[in-house]
């Protein structure tokens, strides 16, 4: 992973002083609420509805044992014993006094971390696979570009008050892991047959209010030309993008507005004056920021491990994680583990207790190469594991709660924090997740569900990104009660697509049999090994409202 | 006006005795030099000055709604162009200072003026405003210790052209 040299330790521990500042100036009355607000936000602090939160940048999801330590002591020392992972693979605590702020920061700062840009108008934090560059199906690893991407835009002068936030993800793998077309700018990384990186360059995605996946700008961008590039749509949308409105300020209302043509002439006129700039990358920069990120030395394995083999005919538990909660590796004889953090009604999706943390870290060090990744999907991933340390790693895991086998499946539930916390929600998360969970505990059942993803946000601002969940519920406020409306159809990856809304909303008791009921009617239509996605792109809306809202179709 | 930090040659410095009024709306009186919006300056201006034959005794302020680019044919006859942050947040200014410098070739001063706060003012000074007409009910004083920020930018500004790949020493 990536190493701090001195001009990163500088930024950071410049920036906790910065705002240790900003905060005793906010708690003399030197400083407003509403002058603190942007700061406060562009240090990943938010005011929920019973304390203040603070989100911690992880970037691209890379994590070193030692800082998910930190991030445990953060939990232990200063929170409430837990922290939740984000779809922004961030991490956020709930618990938070303001006056242990830079505190905290401080703690993290020893360990090049921060919390820096996690929130604001700005940009935000780079995201990417949680299997950057060690997936089998990866063409080439894109962490290198975004950890300089990460560099370029933080603390950006010029771009600190955007429209509205703004989100970048890059994937370089032939499955889109990362999102990347519901981001204000996607970039797919591959290589040319000469060799060269390029970059398709998409704009204006987005969830939200006004969910829209984003469009091709630019193809075949020479990867010399990212920064530039980038600068180039952030000055035009710097520009033009509205801010009468916060619900319209985001560049996909800007894009949608010009239309994508007229959009990317802007944007090409601007770059004509940057692009052979002093912001064109150099080698000796991308060779510089790789070097972080060469593989480790990894010892040989051999062809056929009879131990594993055994186990996996042995423990039948055992198997079935293994089929579901671990992904190909580059390097023979390893794979990257998923450690689900979403186990049922125990603990709400994405949550880890601190000594779950210090358990992981340990396990990194045991068992990896002391890395960890967090996923979007709010999960924990261990990128580096010998298929000959699975069986201890797996017993150790199920010790700590960590084993669920249920990766991609419909309990790995994912979930923004909701109502429970969020003074934006409308409705709670949590409690649906849980009772989701619940009416899904059968292994049995869930196995032959199959692939399912269910994203759940308490309210339009799609946190829980809803409109990419093959099942989708938004939490709504219906004078004054909290409902739930669904949508199918929903995914993730090159086949992105929005979710339909099924009819009208649930309350929270009826959300988990009308879960049971889609499902049946999944069970009922497939043919031979289709997933739930594709059983609904092929038969449409009408046989799953029939069953859900019988009533209405007999009326019809 | 008041609360102004001008940068010079020396450092940044407090200007007690500035001349130019800020007036935006018609109805302000002015003793003195004025600082026009754009509209205004070129409705205003004599044609020797239009024509570029001879300097303005008005300055021009831009507004975030305003193209940089319109200053251009008009270089040489500014005294003074300032940029108006009517919202600490809305970040327009910083594109518009970024252009003038970088782009527009405005070697002049280039004022901010409005909402214009110490949090702030080492975001202005990278996009290359040098100074800072700090809002009226916040001290100057105290806002001088927002001007330098951080020591280390990882990306480019107007003031410091390359990035810090640029930059970098190989010593660290």
């Amino acid at each position: 992973m990536y190493h701090y040299d001195d001009y990163d330790r500088a930024l950071v521990a410049e920036r906790v002083a910065q705002f240790r500042d900003q905060i005793s100036r906010r708690l003399s009355g030197e400083l407003s609420e509403e002058e603190f607000l942007p700061l406060r936000l562009q240090n990943g602090l938010y005011l929920q509805r019973h304390a203040y939160m603070l989100r911690v940048a992880i970037p691209y999801g890379t994590l070193s044992a030692d800082q998910l330590r930190a991030l445990a002591s953060v939990a232990r020392d200063f929170d409430r014993g837990y922290g939740h992972f984000t779809t922004r693979q961030n991490i956020q605590f709930n618990w938070i006094e303001l006056e242990q702020v830079g505190d905290i920061l401080a703690r993290l700062a020893a360990v090049d971390m921060h919390a820096i840009q996690t929130s604001g108008n700005c940009v935000r934090n780079i995201s990417t696979d949680a299997f950057a560059g060690v997936a089998a199906d990866e063409v080439l690893d894109p962490r290198p570009l975004a950890e300089i991407l990460r560099q370029w835009s933080t603390v950006n002068p010029e771009f600190l008050y955007l429209p509205r936030k703004f989100k970048i993800a890059l994937c370089s793998a032939s499955e889109d892991r990362a999102a990347v077309m519901m981001h204000d700018i996607g970039l797919y990384l591959y290589r040319d047959a000469a060799g060269e990186m390029l970059f398709d360059v998409m704009v204006g995605g987005g969830l939200g209010r006004t969910p829209i996946l984003s469009q091709p700008i630019r193809r075949a961008l020479p990867w010399q030309h990212l920064l530039s590039y980038v600068e180039a749509v952030l000055r035009v949308y710097n520009r033009y993008g509205r801010r009468d409105n916060k619900y319209k300020a985001r560049i996909k209302i800007l894009v949608k507005a010009l239309g994508i043509e007229a959009f990317a002439r802007e944007v090409e006129d601007e770059w004509a004056h940057i692009k052979d700039g002093p912001a064109e990358l150099t080698l000796d920069e991308y060779l510089r920021v790789a070097a972080s990120f060469q593989p480790p030395g990894y010892p040989p394995q051999p062809a056929v491990d009879l131990a594993f083999g055994s186990a996996l005919a042995r423990d039948a538990q055992f198997a079935r994680w293994v089929q579901r909660n671990t992904h190909a590796h580059k390097q023979p004889g390893y794979v990257s583990v998923t450690l689900s953090t979403k186990p049922g009604a125990d603990m709400p999706p994405g949550d880890a207790t601190a000594e779950q943390m210090e358990q992981v870290a340990l396990m990194a060090e045991r068992f990896g190469f002391g890395e960890i990744r967090v996923a979007h999907e709010q999960n924990l991933v261990l990128p580096d594991v010998a298929k000959a340390d699975l069986y201890a790693l797996w017993q150790q895991a199920c010790e700590f709660g960590l084993a669920t086998p249920n990766i991609g499946l419909l309990t790995d539930v994912i979930a923004c924090p909701g109502g429970d916390y969020c003074s934006l929600a409308n409705a709670k998360s949590i409690p649906v997740a849980q009772a989701i969970q619940q009416r899904f505990a059968d292994p049995e059942l869930l196995q032959d569900l199959g692939e399912i993803s269910l994203n759940i946000s308490g309210c339009m601002n799609a946190c829980g990104h809803h409109h990419i969940g093959n099942i989708g519920i938004l939490g709504v406020d219906k004078n004054g009660s909290e409902w739930y409306q669904l949508t199918i159809g929903g995914a993730q990856g090159k086949q992105s697509a929005l979710g339909k809304v099924i009819g009208p909303a649930f309350s929270a008791e009826d959300v988990p049999e009308v879960i049971a009921q889609l499902a049946e009617v999944y069970r009922e239509q497939r043919l031979g090994a289709e997933r739930f996605v594709d059983t609904v792109e092929r038969i449409g809306l009408a046989p799953f409202k029939a069953r859900v809202y019988p009533a209405q179709e007999a009326r019809a | 006006m008041n609360n102004l930090i001008r940068l010079t040659e020396h450092g940044p410095e407090l200007v007690s005795a500035d001349p130019w009024t800020l007036v935006l709306t018609e109805q302000a009186p002015a003793d003195g030099p004025r600082i026009l919006s754009l509209t205004a300056w070129l409705q205003s201006q004599p044609e020797a000055v239009l024509n570029g034959l001879e300097v303005s005794a008005d300055a021009v302020c831009l507004q975030p709604d305003d193209e940089a680019e319109q200053l251009q044919p008009y270089l040489a006859v500014l005294p003074l162009i300032a940029v108006l942050f009517p919202s600490f947040r809305d970040g327009r200014g910083y594109s518009q200072a970024y252009l003038l410098r970088t782009r527009i070739g405005w070697t002049g001063e280039l004022r901010a003026v409005g909402d214009v706060l110490r949090d702030q003012l080492s975001h202005m000074r990278q996009c290359g405003f040098d100074a800072f007409a700090v809002r009226e009910d916040k001290s100057a004083e105290g806002a001088l210790k927002g001007l330098n920020g951080m020591s280390v930018l990882y990306g480019r500004s107007a003031i410091e052209p390359r990035p810090l790949f640029r930059r970098r020493t190989r010593a660290c």
